[in-house]
């Protein structure tokens, strides 16, 4: 797993993206960026070079699943791992941010092993 | 057809009627009699102290709920900081102790996440009142012209933002990690 990769995490909590953040640099990821929404996300996504995107999905005005969306349509960015982080439990959601592409998803309240486990395994895969 | 007439029909059909269906004539003229009263209490309604008060009031202090929990969150946040900087100078054990700590405080602070979104979820509820009561009260207003609400073009993401499920409808991580194993 590379520490150096360039992390986007997305959350429209800014106590969230802390978390994030703190827990990421206990795992020895110190080059991260974040934004609060979808549309910030694809920005810094167009303009940046991420080799992976952690995001919330219940935000607004564009939601995790349609920066997933936008993402995986997107030439450049489309093989970029991205992990779901949401309260949003429900197997339909789960089932629509498959079909989206997502890397892999981690339901709130999550702990630092789960994040840790299911990073590793996108990492491994990219 | 004349009223005279009308009535006179009236009179023809009623008295042709059988007893059953007498009383049930009046049941149902009683029964639009109570709808007429009860439109006309509907259009009485103050409703200005629900739309401009209590309803604003409710979702202030939600607000402020919301509020007073970041507010907390980054202060224990900032604490967990402070001792994070502090584990290079402690002895091997001790560091770790703290890290371990920290982690678990850092779980626990997305609490105020999953508290934030629900009681988002309660202020939408509320506003949705606010609107049915509003219109409610607006229809059986004389001379109320209601606009047309439009509904809104939602994006799938929109659709799905439902926020954090009550525990018994809620899957758990184990749940989500077998059904997404299930596509692979």
């Amino acid at each position: 797993m590379d520490k150096n990769t360039h992390v986007l995490i997305v959350d429209d909590y800014k106590t969230m993206l802390r978390i994030i953040r703190n827990l990421l640099k206990q795992l020895d990821f110190n080059n991260v960026e974040e934004a609060t929404d979808g549309q910030e996300a694809l920005s810094k996504l167009r303009t940046g070079n991420f080799g992976l995107v952690i995001s919330d999905w219940n935000m607004e005005p564009m939601t995790g699943l349609d920066l997933l969306k936008e993402v995986r349509a997107d030439a450049k960015l489309k093989s970029t791992p991205f992990i779901m982080i949401t309260a949003e439990s429900k197997t339909e959601n789960v089932v629509a941010a498959r079909a989206a592409g997502v890397s892999n998803y981690i339901v709130k309240p999550f702990n630092a092993e789960t994040l840790r486990e299911k990073i590793e395994k996108v990492m491994a895969h990219a | 057809m004349p009223k005279v007439d009308r009535a006179e029909r009236a009179l023809q059909v009623m008295s042709g009627l059988g007893k059953t269906e007498a009383t049930l004539l009046q049941e149902l003229e009683a029964l639009g009699r109570m709808v007429a009263a009860a439109k006309e209490e509907i259009a009485a309604m103050r409703v200005e102290n629900v739309d401009a008060t209590h309803l604003p009031a409710a979702t202030d202090e939600l607000d402020e709920v919301v509020k007073s929990t970041a507010d907390a969150a980054n202060e224990i946040l900032d604490v967990c900081e402070t001792l994070e900087n502090l584990q290079p100078k402690l002895a091997p054990d001790d560091a770790e102790t703290v890290g371990v700590c920290v982690t678990r405080i850092y779980e626990a602070c997305a609490f105020q996440d999953i508290t934030g979104q629900r009681i988002g979820k309660v202020v939408n509820a509320l506003k949705q009142i606010e609107q049915r009561v509003r219109e409610t009260t607006g229809r059986y207003a004389p001379s109320a012209v209601l606009p047309a609400r439009a509904a809104p073009l939602r994006t799938e993401g929109e659709r799905l933002a439902n926020g954090p499920q009550l525990a018994a409808a809620a899957s758990s991580q184990a749940e989500i990690d077998a059904l997404l194993a299930s596509f692979d």
